[in-house]
C-alpha cells in the first residue's frame, strides 16, 4: 500500500517535471550541457558544528561542509565504489593484515606545502585511532603505518582486515589533515579544527558563528580545471520551516538529510523548482527502532517482545505520519545495502490476534481495566518522527492490554537515561547503517559495549552465538562468506529481537533546479561537489 | 555624579541577587540529565566511551560537581565567564558577538511598540467606546493573543515567499562585503520582519496600559482646569495628561524587557537571526553550561541598566519623584 502511493507521487513529480519546464529540458538532469563557470553555492545546515575536522568527528554535519575543504583517500564514486581521491591505488597483501595505498602526486595543502605519506601516516595514528568516533573501533588492530616513500602509505594490522570493509569505511573515517599543523599540538584545542586546512576543490574563508561557513575555489586543485563554483556558503538554519522558506525564496539552493519538515519535503516533492529525492544519498540509510531493555522480566520474554513487534501496524504508521517516505524494515541490514542484504522478509508483520495469543501464552494475561503490565518508553529525539512513533507505538500496544508511559527528555537526557543508567523499558531512536554493518550497526548487538556508550547494546541482552557472528565477520576476508557471516547474523538477532528495526528509512534531500551535475554518488552530499555547477 | 553613584549603589544592591541566580542556575542544570559531551555524541551519531572519558576531561567535568562550582566561582571573581564547549572560545567573546543583533532587535522592537502602542492607545481614549476604540483595542487583543512564532511564520509566508518583498531570515546578505551605508540599509531591510514580529505582541500591552491610564489622568481635576483656562483639546492631551499618562508606561519597559530577551528566542530561531536568544536556546540544548551562565549574567545585567534607565526617565517626567530618593 505505502508502495503504491509513494511510486504514485515520485512519478506524478515526475510528469509534473517533465511538462511544467520545457524551457529547460536537458538541464534538470542532463550532463551534457555545458558547465559553467563561477556562482556561488548556497546550502542550508541545520545545527552548528563544534568543529569542523572530520579526522576527529565523525558525522554529517561535519562532512557536508568539510568533505569540499578536506580530502579522504577514498571516496564513493558513481559507480556507487570506493574510487580514488588522495590514493591512486591500493592492494591487500594474502593474509589481509597489510594494505598498502600507493598516493597521488603533486597534491598541495591549501597553505601550500606538498602532501605525502607522512600525513596519512599522523592521521591514521594521532586522529582516527586515538579520536575520531567508530575510526577508533574500526582501526583497533592497526598496528602501524609505514611510509617507505612519500608516496607510499602500508597499514599494518594485528589481525585481518577485510579490503572491502575498509575501503567502504574510509569514505567515512578516512580524512586526511596536514601533519604539519596538527602535529606537536593538543589536537583538540588546534585553530585548524575550526579554520580547515586541505588539499580539497575548495578553501576554507570564514566561519561566523551561528550564521555561515564560507569556502572558495582552490585554484591550485589537483583536478585540472576544477572546481566550476566560486565559492561555496553554508548557512546555519536551525528552525525547519525557516529553512524550507530559505530554499523557497532562493537563499539556500540545498537541504540534504532531512533538514526540512516531512510536510514541506513532501509539499516541495511536486513543485517544479525543486528536486527531492534520495538520490546521491543512497550511502546513508536510517532504521527507527524500538530496544528492549530485557532486564525487565516481561521483555526478558522473546514472546512478549516478538508480540510487542506483532502489535505495531508499521505500514499505517509510515502511510499516515511519514508521509511515505520510507518502508517497514526487514532487520538491521536494509534493503538499500545489496552488498550485505540478505533478501529476508519482515521477521514479525503487523498481527493484533498473534500478539495478543503471545503475550498469555506468556503469562501475562489482561488484569484490571484489560491492563497486562505498564512499560516506561524513551524517546530518543533524533527527528521530527521519533515522538509521532512513540504516541504510535504507545497506542498500538494499549490496545493488546499493555500500558505506555512515554518519558519526556531531550536527546543528551534520553541518551544518558537509556545507554548510561539503563532507565528505560523501551526506548525508540534511530539507528544509521552507514554502507558496512561492522561500521555501526553490529555494536547495536555485541556484548560487552561499555556501559555510556550510546547506540550500543545496552539491554542487557546477550548471545554467545551474535557475539561470535559478529567478530568473524568482521575479519572474515572472502566477501562472499561475509555475506553470508551476515546474514546468519540477522537470522539470528530478528528471532532473538533485542531491539526491533520497525521502519527503514532514505534520507531525503531537496536540491534546487539552479544546481546542476548534483547528487551523482551515493553519498554526494558529504563529497566534495568539484563538478557541480549552477545554471543561470 | 550623583547619577553614577545612584548607577553603582544600584549595581552593588543587585549583585547578592546575580550570585543567587548563577548558583541557583548552576545547580539546577546539574539535575538535567546529560552533559555537554552527550549532547555531542547525540550529535554525532556515536562514540566510543574512552573518547568520551577523555572528551569530559577536557571540558572539566570529570570533577566533582562542587569543585566545578567553585572553579566558576572562582573565575567569575576575575570577571572571566569560562570557555565555551560548543564554540571552543571563551564565552564572553561569544556573547559579544550576539549581544549587538539582539539589543538591536529587542531596542527597536521595544522603541516600536512603545511609540506606536502610546499613539494607539492616545487614540482610543480619545474616542474611547466609539469605533475606533472598539477597533484599535479589537486588533490589540488579537496582536496579544497570537503566538510570536506564527506570526513570524506568516510574515515569511506572505511578505518573503508569495511577494518577495523581504527576505526570510537572516541579519544580512552573506559576503556581498558591503560597508556603512549599504551595510546599515541590508540590515535594516533584514530587520523590518523579525521587529515587527517581537514588537507586535508588546505592542497590545502597552496600548492597553496607555489608553487606561489616559482615560483615568483625563478624569482628574488639572484636567478640568487646563480646558476652563481655554486650552485646546490637543494641547490638553499633549501637555498634560500624556505626560502623566506615561508613567505606567514607563514601568512596564522595565518589567518587560527581561520578557523581550525570552520573546527574542522564537523571533530569533523563526528567522535565523544569530543573537542572544538562539545562543541560549542552543547553550541548554548542547549543555553548554557556561555559555548558559554567561548569557544570564549578561541579560541579568541588561535587565538592571533597563530598569536604572527607566528610574532616570521617571525623574524627567514627574520631578517629585526626585526628592523620594
Amino acid at each position: 500500500m505505502f508502495m503504491t502511493r509513494r511510486q504514485a507521487l515520485l512519478s506524478s513529480a515526475g510528469v509534473m517535471l517533465a511538462g511544467l519546464l520545457p524551457a529547460l529540458p536537458a538541464a534538470a538532469q542532463a550532463p551534457a550541457a555545458t558547465p559553467r563557470k563561477g556562482g556561488v553555492l548556497t546550502i542550508h545546515l541545520g545545527s552548528e558544528q563544534r568543529i569542523l575536522n572530520p579526522a576527529l568527528r565523525a558525522s554529517t554535519g561535519v562532512y557536508v561542509i568539510t568533505s569540499k575543504i578536506i580530502e579522504g583517500l577514498v571516496d564513493l564514486g558513481t559507480s556507487g565504489r570506493p574510487e580514488p581521491v588522495l590514493a591512486t591505488s591500493w592492494e591487500a597483501s594474502e593474509d589481509g593484515k597489510t594494505v598498502t595505498f600507493k598516493l597521488r602526486d603533486g597534491v598541495k595543502w591549501h597553505d601550500g606545502k606538498p602532501f605525502t605519506s607522512a600525513d596519512v601516516q599522523y592521521s591514521a595514528m594521532e586522529q582516527w585511532k586515538v579520536h575520531l568516533n567508530y575510526g577508533t573501533t574500526l582501526q583497533l588492530y592497526l598496528e602501524a603505518v609505514d611510509t617507505p616513500d612519500p608516496l607510499t602509505a602500508v597499514f599494518r594490522y594485528s589481525r585481518p582486515m577485510p579490503l572491502n570493509l575498509l575501503l567502504r569505511a574510509l569514505c567515512d573515517l578516512g580524512y586526511i589533515v596536514p601533519k604539519h599543523v596538527f602535529a606537536g599540538s593538543n589536537v583538540l584545542e588546534n585553530p585548524a579544527n575550526t579554520a580547515p586546512i586541505g588539499t580539497g576543490p575548495f578553501k576554507f574563508v570564514e566561519y561566523q558563528r551561528g550564521q555561515y561557513v564560507i569556502a572558495e575555489r582552490n585554484p591550485d586543485y589537483w583536478r585540472e580545471g576544477f572546481p566550476y563554483l566560486d565559492r561555496i556558503v553554508w548557512r546555519f538554519i536551525t528552525d525547519r520551516a525557516a529553512a524550507t522558506a530559505a530554499l523557497e525564496t532562493g537563499a539556500v539552493q540545498i537541504s540534504a538529510y532531512n533538514g526540512l519538515p516531512l510536510a514541506d519535503l513532501d509539499r516541495l516533492r511536486t513543485d517544479p523548482r525543486f528536486e527531492v529525492s534520495t538520490r546521491g544519498v543512497e550511502a546513508n540509510v536510517f532504521n527507527n527502532t524500538l530496544e528492549f531493555n530485557t532486564r525487565r522480566k516481561e521483555l526478558a520474554d522473546v514472546r512478549v517482545r516478538r508480540a510487542i513487534v506483532h502489535a505495531i501496524d508499521v505500514p499505517f504508521f509510515l502511510e499516515n505520519f511519514l508521509y511515505g517516505l520510507g518502508k517497514p524494515a526487514t532487520g538491521p541490514i536494509p534493503s538499500l545495502s545489496p552488498e550485505f542484504f540478505p533478501n529476508n522478509p519482515v521477521p514479525y508483520p503487523f498481527d493484533k490476534a498473534k500478539a495478543e495469543a503471545l503475550l498469555d501464552e506468556a503469562g501475562f494475561r489482561r488484569g484490571a481495566g484489560g491492563v497486562r503490565f505498564t512499560l516506561r518508553m524513551v524517546p530518543i529525539q533524533n527527528g521530527e518522527d521519533v515522538p509521532l512513533l512513540a504516541t504510535f507505538v504507545q497506542q498500538s500496544l494499549q490496545q493488546v492490554g499493555i500500558r505506555v508511559e512515554i518519558v519526556q527528555l531531550d536527546i543528551a537526557g534520553a541518551l544518558t537515561a537509556v545507554y548510561r543508567d539503563w532507565n528505560f523499558d523501551l526506548a525508540t531512536g534511530w539507528h544509521q547503517y552507514r554502507g558496512d554493518p561492522a561500521v555501526s550497526t553490529t555494536v547495536w548487538y555485541r556484548s560487552g559495549s561499555p556501559k555510556g556508550a550510546p547506540w550500543t547494546n545496552q539491554y542487557g541482552w546477550q548471545s554467545d552465538t551474535v557475539d561470535q557472528l559478529i567478530d568473524r565477520a568482521a575479519t572474515e576476508l572472502d566477501p562472499a562468506r561475509r555475506k553470508a557471516l551476515y546474514a546468519e547474523f540477522v537470522k539470528a538477532v530478528n528471532e532473538e529481537i533485542p531491539v526491533a528495526m520497525l521502519t527503514e528509512r532514505p534520507f531525503y534531500t531537496a536540491t534546487s533546479n539552479k544546481v546542476q551535475n548534483h547528487h551523482t554518488t551515493p553519498r554526494w552530499d558529504s563529497g566534495d561537489c568539484h563538478d557541480t555547477w549552477l545554471a543561470p | 555624579m550623583r547619577i553614577l553613584s545612584l548607577a553603582l549603589r544600584r549595581l552593588a544592591a543587585s549583585l547578592p541577587t546575580l550570585l543567587l541566580i548563577l548558583v541557583g542556575l548552576f545547580l539546577l542544570l546539574q539535575l538535567a540529565p546529560g552533559d555537554t559531551v552527550d549532547a555531542l555524541m547525540a550529535q554525532m551519531g556515536g562514540g566510543d566511551p574512552a573518547q568520551m572519558e577523555q572528551l569530559r576531561s577536557f571540558y572539566g567535568l570529570d570533577a566533582p560537581v562542587l569543585v566545578q562550582l567553585a572553579r566558576y566561582l572562582w573565575r567569575l571573581v576575575r570577571l572571566d565567564l569560562g570557555f565555551s564547549a560548543i564554540y571552543g572560545k571563551p564565552v564572553s567573546s561569544v556573547i559579544l558577538e550576539r549581544l549587538p543583533v539582539t539589543l538591536l532587535l529587542m531596542g527597536i522592537s521595544l522603541c516600536f511598540a512603545f511609540a506606536a502602542g502610546m499613539a494607539l492607545g492616545v487614540l482610543a481614549a480619545r474616542r474611547a467606546n466609539k469605533w475606533p476604540d472598539a477597533l484599535i483595542s479589537t486588533l490589540g487583543l488579537i496582536f496579544y493573543a497570537t503566538p510570536s512564532f506564527w506570526f513570524g511564520m506568516m510574515g515569511i509566508v506572505v511578505f518573503a515567499i508569495k511577494l518577495s518583498w523581504l527576505p526570510a531570515g537572516g541579519f544580512e546578505e552573506i559576503g556581498t562585503g558591503a560597508t556603512g551605508l549599504a551595510r546599515v540599509a541590508d540590515i535594516a531591510w533584514h530587520l523590518v520582519l523579525p521587529v515587527s514580529t517581537l514588537a507586535l505582541i508588546f505592542l497590545a500591552t502597552y496600548l492597553r496600559i496607555m489608553r487606561a491610564s489616559m482615560l483615568e489622568v483625563l478624569s482628574l481635576d488639572f484636567v478640568r482646569t487646563a480646558r476652563a483656562k481655554g486650552l485646546s483639546q490637543t494641547g490638553v492631551l499633549l501637555r498634560h495628561v500624556l505626560r502623566n499618562a506615561l508613567l505606567p508606561g514607563l514601568t512596564l519597559i522595565g518589567l518587560q524587557a527581561g520578557t523581550m530577551l525570552g520573546g527574542s528566542v522564537v523571533v530569533e530561531s523563526v528567522f535565523n537571526l544569530p543573537g542572544l536568544g538562539r545562543l541560549a536556546y542552543e547553550s541548554v540544548v548542547q549543555r553548554d553550561l557556561n555559555t548558559l551562565l554567561g548569557i544570564v549574567f549578561v541579560s541579568a545585567l541588561l535587565v538592571i541598566s533597563v530598569n536604572f534607565v527607566v528610574d532616570l526617565l521617571y525623574a524627567k517626567l514627574d520631578p517629585r519623584i526626585v526628592a523620594d530618593r
